[in-house]
């Protein structure tokens, strides 16, 4: 396993790895973009099309890509953080919120509880399913 | 006293204080999270946005203000989602072994997260322009914003619904997994990243690097898949 530290990183490692996945994000906008003059209702993330990249770069560099899996463990250990400035967001639609709020909240309460059953139960399902054909 | 309220203008104005203000709620959501034994009720997007909304409000600070310190924090967002390569190619074997159960969950959780969100606010006799926007709130905000506008909705409406649904996946995925006895961390994982996108796949890489992984992939998978499901739907309109 390449995550295994062997050494600990220098301050120069960490930025080149926050670099590299920076620069993916950059070179997955651009490819959307140019993509975009070929099919222009094409919508696809950028950043999503940068991970891609990312991940097709993280088997040949082995061991040279560890300053980019320090980086990337530190953001995704702050995720929740990167969220917060949307989340405050909500301030702006208090009237939409209190004249639309049981209907929406129920709705979205509802949704979100039989989306998480529904999925989990068809993965373990289509599991097992496999695993049966399998004997 | 008039020099103060000179410094608290200066202040209020500034970037550097509305930074600040989130990281240090941040950082107390996370102590409190920890004092209630990081409780999944604890939510950090949560606890962190109810600190800072009423300090806001009691500020008279307006949200466009307030973002031109917050967006150094929100645009880690981009970096963050080239990161989940990472927790991908880490459980590239165990994602390889379970192409089919991504692929079933992935249809029937995301045909559910709109169906079921339609269906019930449908019930209540909300109107075209509110479905529309309620449709796409388990997909990322990006995407639903866009996705919304394209159905006829309201975008700004459509970004608060995927919130709450963020939100609320996070809270309930733990204590819901654990009443139906799931054990299985990729598929608890895959279902948050459906239901509940960015926030969820947060929460599952607080439990387990595994269950965010599966969460990761399931949150862009939903995000191409609910596109193209929207697409067809303008298209056969």
């Amino acid at each position: 396993m390449i995550d295994s530290p062997a050494k600990p990183l220098r301050p120069a490692d960490w930025l080149a790895g926050f670099t590299v996945l920076i620069l993916c994000q950059l070179a997955g906008e651009t490819l959307v973009q140019l993509l975009r003059l070929v099919l222009p209702g094409f919508v696809f993330p950028g950043p999503v099309a940068g991970m891609l990249m990312l991940l097709a770069l993280l088997t040949p560099l082995g061991d040279r890509g560890r300053p980019i899996i320090a980086a990337a463990d530190g953001l995704l250990g702050i995720l929740s953080l990167l969220f917060v400035p949307s989340a405050v967001g909500i301030m702006q639609y208090g009237d939409m919120i209190l004249a639309w709020g049981g209907p929406l909240l129920l709705a979205v309460l509802g949704s979100t509880v039989l989306t998480l059953v529904v999925t989990v139960g068809v993965f373990l399902a289509t599991e097992a399913w496999i695993r049966r054909r399998q004997g | 006293m008039s020099g103060l309220s000179t410094i608290w203008v200066y202040l209020a104005a500034s970037p550097l204080t509305w930074l600040g203000a989130t990281l240090a709620a941040y950082i107390l959501s996370l102590r409190i999270a920890a004092w209630l034994g990081n409780s999944p009720l604890a939510n950090s997007v949560f606890l962190t946005a109810a600190m800072v909304i009423p300090l806001l409000l009691l500020t008279h600070t307006s949200y466009p203000r307030y973002f031109e310190g917050a967006q150094f924090v929100h645009f880690l967002l981009g970096p963050a989602t080239v990161s989940l390569a990472v927790p991908l190619y880490r459980n590239l074997a165990a994602v390889r072994r379970s192409i089919l159960p991504i692929i079933a969950a992935l249809v029937a959780g995301s045909l559910t997260a709109m169906g079921s969100a339609l269906a019930i606010a449908a019930a209540f006799g909300a109107p075209a322009d509110v479905l529309a926007s309620i449709a796409p709130k388990s997909v990322s905000a990006p995407i639903a914003m866009e996705l919304a506008k394209g159905l006829g909705g309201v975008p700004s409406l459509a970004a608060v619904l995927v919130i709450l649904t963020g939100i609320t996946g996070a809270i309930i995925v733990t204590p819901l997994m654990n009443a139906l006895g799931v054990r299985n961390y990729a598929a608890r994982g895959f279902a948050v990243g459906i239901a509940s996108h960015g926030i969820g796949t947060a929460r599952a890489f607080q439990v387990n690097d595994t269950a965010g992984a599966f969460a990761g992939i399931a949150m862009a998978l939903n995000g191409a898949f609910t596109a193209l499901l929207v697409a067809g739907f303008l298209l056969l309109r």
